[in-house]
């Protein structure tokens, strides 16, 4: 009866509020409520000292434009897409690097692959900054693989593969890598190897067989490593601070800088917005193409 | 070779065997650390001919086929195919498409892309290649779900895509590990008809493996029986069913009575149900078999005088089975016999637990048998 149905309707939102109350609270604690203040900083004016002081205004807004006192300037806009595009090669560097590493680990006996895996996967546990200051060490000018570089021509003697956007390249694509290679090795796994006999028989081979037959089963892992490299690298500090130099210059170390040296927090605040805008806009969209793709059951988002 | 060809009936040894034959010499897969999945096959399969696989689970069919289709190396022997040897041709390359025992349906695509699937890598265009696959929908009554995902369907209707997918290509050589295992009663009557006709149509080489027995004598020009990876028999279904070589293919194959025997002389021998007068030359056989319907079965007031191998019995079980009734009869020297009557006169001829009967067994009909 409708009593009976009202009860259970009430416990069943009692379960659903007890089973997603602990995560419901650390995004409001953690994410939520900092995004608002950071909002909240945002549309407030900047003091001598770098902090948020009344009226409110739009000024960090027309800031992150690019309008300043020496009047407009383009390179807000430079950082921005220099960050995309960043992210983007990076991402698309694990992908060329974490295919045939996983099909490696994958096609190897069932005892070996944790191992291998294992491999790939624990120069992530060190400290992104130690893995980081290894690359300053192999790339500075004065180390082994500039001075090939500078022989070969491919840079100006004196200068080093480091610092710069290549050198930023390497960092991001190297640190993100495991990123890449678990969900897809995820994916690789559970690949179904009959489908591919299935397209052998049916007269497919090579690079055919393999967009016919392998890719779309290890879709929904990529997707997952797209969004799991793809955002972080998009907002990496670490890697173009101590790779990076000026004409390397990430949105990530924009922002710190505004919390930091400027200091300007709410032009500081004012860019993390748009870097979270940025950020959704990429979920959507990829969750979007999940579910078109994957068919719902795959990327972990 | 382009991309996507497909061998020429003629390979390049120029061997003028028929198009879609396939010869197996001393066909042997050995999985590692076990014993052999197939063990020495050799077997030679006209082209256009329907053949069938039977064997329980386990003996090495579904090997034995991938071998044919090229995701398995033999570890020894050679295959030919039209007349080509088969070792350095890569599956892609064979005129040989399989029907999958799991169906193997790719799950990003549709129903439609499934079957057409062989033909695009192929390269036929677009217009053609939609004839095609719809012509093959017709066919198996796939259309009302073309459009579904591989996902979406029953049992039965991914083993109906499996096969269009296969058939629609028109290759040589047409592997079906157990096709028609998940179909209803009808739909399967339905298409082993079907199937029967494409494969004499389109003279396409048959390999079929079923576990079903009436299936594979209803469809195939010959059998071959299976067992721990060699085959125990080969032949027209007639003559395996009639006269199985040992054992294992009498007891595989149907119903049948198996004794051992005791060679008396002038064509009798001794039986653990009495003494049998046997119309084949004995010789060295020491084991004599005959089927349940080739047993005669009498009311013991009519029982026959004066003949060979009549003995006298109760009726300890019937198991009416429709068409016919299958009796397990308790013989007066000790042992039992299994009996199978058809009931086309049913009240007359048939008996009931605890009847007594006489049973009687034709010496041309008693088979010798191997081990
Ligand atoms: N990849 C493999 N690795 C190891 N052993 C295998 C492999 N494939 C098959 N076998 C073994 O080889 C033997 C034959 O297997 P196969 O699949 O050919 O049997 P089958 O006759 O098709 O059985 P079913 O009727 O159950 O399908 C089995 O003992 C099986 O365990
Ligand atoms: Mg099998």
């Amino acid at each position: 009866m409708g009593t009976a149905a009202q009860g259970e309707a009430r416990s069943r939102a009692w379960r659903l509020w007890i089973t997603s109350g602990p995560g419901l609270f650390w995004i409001v604690l953690f994410l939520l409520i900092p995004s608002g203040v950071m909002l909240g900083i945002a549309f407030f004016t900047n003091s001598d000292f770098g902090s948020p002081v009344l009226p409110l205004s739009l000024d960090s807004f027309s800031q992150v434009a690019g309008y300043g006192i020496l009047g407009w300037s383009g390179a807000n806009f430079t950082v921005l897409l220099r960050s995309l595009l960043q992210a983007g090669v990076a991402t698309s560097v694990t992908i060329l690097l974490a295919y045939p590493l996983v099909f490696f680990i994958v096609t190897r006996p069932a005892s070996l692959r944790p191992v291998l895996l294992l491999f790939a996967i624990v120069p992530s546990w060190t400290n992104q900054v130690v893995r980081t200051y290894a690359w300053m060490e192999l790339l500075n000018p004065f180390a082994p693989v500039s001075h090939v570089a500078q022989v070969l021509g491919i840079i100006p003697p004196h200068l080093g593969l480091m610092p710069g956007n290549f050198a930023v390249l390497v960092g991001l694509s190297y640190n993100y890598l495991p990123y890449m290679v678990v969900p897809l090795y995820a994916a690789a796994e559970k690949l179904d190897w009959t489908l591919v006999e299935a397209g052998r028989d049916l007269y497919a081979s090579g690079a055919r067989l393999f967009f016919n037959t392998v890719f779309p089963q290890t879709l929904p892992g990529l997707l997952s490593g797209i969004i799991l490299v793809g955002i972080p690298a998009f907002g990496d500090y670490v890697v173009p601070q101590l790779l990076g130099g000026d004409k390397a210059m990430m949105l990530g170390s924009l922002i710190a800088d505004q919390f930091t040296f400027s200091p300007d927090w709410p032009y500081g605040a004012a860019l993390t917005l748009i870097m979270l805008v940025f950020t959704c806009i990429g979920l959507i969209v990829f969750r979007r193409l999940t579910q078109r793709l994957g068919g719902g059951e795959g990327a972990m988002l | 070779m382009m991309p996507g060809a497909v061998m020429m009936p003629a390979g390049p040894e120029k061997v003028t065997a028929a198009r879609g034959a396939i010869s197996l010499s001393h066909i042997t897969r050995i999985f590692a650390g076990s014993i052999p999945a197939v063990d020495h096959i050799d077997l030679e399969i006209q082209a256009g001919e329907f053949f069938t696989l039977l064997g329980p689970s386990g003996c090495g069919k579904t090997t034995l086929l991938r071998m044919i289709a090229g995701f398995e190396t033999p570890d020894e022997g050679r295959i030919v195919i039209s007349g080509r040897e088969m070792q350095d041709v890569p599956a892609h390359q064979r005129a040989v498409n399989t029907v999958f025992q799991s169906y193997a349906l790719f799950p990003h695509l549709n129903v439609e892309q499934n079957i057409g699937f062989g033909l695009r890598m192929r390269g036929v265009r677009k217009p053609e290649r939609k004839k095609r696959v719809d012509a093959m929908m017709e066919l198996l009554q796939i259309g009302p779900f073309a459009a579904r995902n591989a996902g979406q369907l029953s049992g039965g209707q991914r083993q109906r895509v499996a096969l269009a997918r296969a058939l629609v290509n028109e290759p040589e050589v047409v592997l079906l590990d157990e096709p028609l295992s998940a179909l209803d009663a009808k739909l399967r009557a339905e298409l082993q008809i079907e199937l029967l006709r494409m494969q004499k149509r389109l003279g396409m080489t048959f390999i079929f493996v079923t576990h079903d027995q009436h299936e594979a004598l209803v469809m195939s020009d010959r059998i071959g029986v299976m067992s721990n990876g060699r085959l125990q028999q080969v032949g027209p279904v007639l003559d395996v069913y009639e006269k199985p070589r040992n054992v294992f293919v009498a007891e595989f194959l149907g119903l049948s009575n198996i004794w051992a025997i005791e060679p008396l002389g002038g064509g009798m021998a001794a039986a653990p149900i009495g003494v049998l007068k046997i119309a084949a030359v004995i010789g060295v056989a020491r084991m004599a078999m005959i089927r349940p319907e080739k047993i005669w079965i009498y009311n013991d007031t009519h029982a026959p005088q004066g003949r060979e191998n009549v003995f006298p019995g109760t009726v300890r079980e019937a198991i009416y089975m429709g068409a016919s009734t299958q009796y397990r009869i308790e013989l007066g020297g000790g042992g039992f016999i299994l009996a199978l009557d058809t009931n086309n006169q049913a009240a007359e001829r048939s008996w009931r637990p605890g009847e007594a009967v006489a049973v009687e067994l034709k010496p041309e009909n008693i088979m010798l048998v191997e081990a």
